[in-house]
């Protein structure tokens, strides 16, 4: 059973294992600097669909069937799947997954719902109530333009600091037995608002959110700053990572040598033009289940903290002069 | 938050940290593209009226003429392309206006000809049409009891 170390931080004294992961991304992506890390990279922006939300619904439907296949088990074998994405009423995860016939828990956290997914998955593997769990999620850049921003088709300019949503989905099978990354500590976020009402500004709006959990994760673990080879948020951007190390700095946290974002990661902002670099549930998702994956199990890594970025904004919260609620949620994964 | 700022003074701090738009290079570009579609416009006018046409008319064929490119332009995926470049010089010609509402009626296409084309077509120009049309009518009563 798991112990409660601090108002946010659990501990997993059991250890609960990610069995299996895949990431499946688009064109865009697998062209990106971590292209060789993903599982399948799809040309087709539309997935062979009629829409870009039935595009985005297959990708994670895609990406759930190449999970249970890597972790040689079926869909009987699954208790829970906990998947979220971008689209109202979360209609990627819910369509995506209507035929596997498996207890679903819908989840919003926005770009953050990989680790919020992930910290719940692990919290439920650890209590005993399920064997193995599905934690998952997806985004597309098309269907998050048109639910967001803009149709794609119209010419509007990027500003400096917008971002560009990942087009993909990641998942991971969380099971309690096994070797492999175990999941042993989770930090759950709160909101933080910090009064950013930019809605083209995420990096900005989200980095407090990432630094008062980071901070939470270290004062409440007690563990030394330079426990993680890696320390990973999902989708702040150049900006954003740039005012979370400050952030951070501030609070006495020195991670600069082993502290990157997912959203830098995983495009090559220059060549691909994506302003302040990637964004969306898929971005964190994508690059856990395809490059930290790929690091810890070939040892190259020992230890990862995954914190997952989200801005809980709506378009009509944001034409409402609402600022911008932000979340991260952190999962220390480790190899033990 | 264990923040050491005020919301005001982070606000002000991102802002001043954050990338800025290279606003000389956005002048420049937007002055070229938006000359370089005004200058096509011309051209047809100038074309249409070497037929014998009135100037009035060729006016209003030119224009037909330059919404029909706009709209095609975004149905052949180019005019968003032309749109990252000359930003306002791309958006504020008629061809602009075109593509604000031929993007969102492809878009919506596949929630139906009623709800979809029809009520989201004018997602973008709308508000232009609705104050367009305020100020026209404003400017047309002004014209009437003044002149």
């Amino acid at each position: 059973m798991g112990t409660r170390v601090g108002k946010q931080t659990v501990r997993l004294d059991g250890h609960p294992v990610i069995q299996a992961w895949s990431a499946i991304v688009g064109a865009k992506e697998g062209q990106g600097p971590l292209g060789r890390y993903f599982d399948e990279v799809i040309q087709d922006e539309y997935y062979g669909e009629k829409s870009f939300e039935k595009a985005e619904s297959k990708f994670l439907r895609e990406t759930f069937a190449k999970i249970l296949m890597k972790g040689n088990v079926s869909a009987g074998d699954i208790q829970y799947i906990f998947a979220g994405d971008l689209l109202n009423q979360c209609i990627s995860a819910s369509f995506g997954i209507r035929e596997t016939e498996i207890p679903f828990f819908g989840l919003y956290g926005a770009c953050s719902t990989m680790g919020e997914s992930l910290s719940l998955g692990s919290m439920v593997v650890e209590s005993g109530f399920a064997e193995r769990v599905v934690c998952i999620t997806s985004s597309h850049f098309c269907s998050a333009e048109k639910q967001f921003r803009f149709p794609v088709e119209f010419g509007s300019q990027r500003v400096p600091t917008a971002q560009w949503t990942v087009t993909g989905a990641g998942g991971v099978l969380v099971g309690s037995t096994g070797n492999g990354p175990a999941v042993v500590h989770i930090t759950t976020g709160k909101i933080v608002d910090m009064g950013i009402t930019d809605a083209n500004d995420m990096g900005s709006a989200m980095a407090p959110a990432a630094c008062d959990t980071i901070t939470a994760h270290f004062r409440e673990t007690g563990l030394p700053h330079n426990h993680y080879d890696l320390i990973v948020t999902g989708d702040l951007g150049n900006h954003g990572k740039k005012m979370c190390l400050k952030l951070l700095e501030e609070n006495g946290i020195l991670i600069r040598d082993f502290y990157d974002d997912c959203g830098v990661m995983i495009f090559d902002e220059k060549r691909q033009n994506t302003n302040c670099g990637g964004s969306g549930c898929a971005c964190s998702a994508a690059v856990l289940a395809g490059y930290i994956m790929d690091k810890l199990t070939k040892k190259e890594m020992n230890r990862a903290l995954l914190v997952s970025t989200g801005a809980l904004h709506s378009p009509t919260s944001i034409q409402q002069g609402e600022s911008i609620p932000a979340i991260a949620h952190a999962v220390g994964i480790e190899m033990l | 938050m264990e923040q050491k700022r005020t919301k005001k003074e982070y606000i002000d701090w991102s802002q001043k940290e954050a990338p800025k738009s290279p606003k000389a290079r956005n002048l420049i570009l937007a002055f070229i593209i938006g000359g370089v579609i005004c200058t096509i416009g011309q051209l047809i006018q100038s074309l249409l009226m070497t037929t014998g046409m009135i100037k009035e008319d060729a006016g209003i064929i030119t224009t037909l003429i330059m919404i029909f490119l706009g709209a095609f332009l975004t149905g052949i995926n180019v005019y968003d392309d032309i749109g990252k470049i000359g930003g306002a010089g791309a958006a504020i010609p008629v061809t602009g206006f075109a593509n604000s509402i031929v993007s969102p009626a492809m878009e919506y296409k596949k929630e139906g000809y009623i709800m979809g084309v029809g009520a989201k077509m004018f997602v973008i120009a709308g508000p232009v049409l609705v104050y367009g049309i305020v100020t026209s009518i404003l400017a047309g009563i002004i014209y009437y009891l003044f002149w």
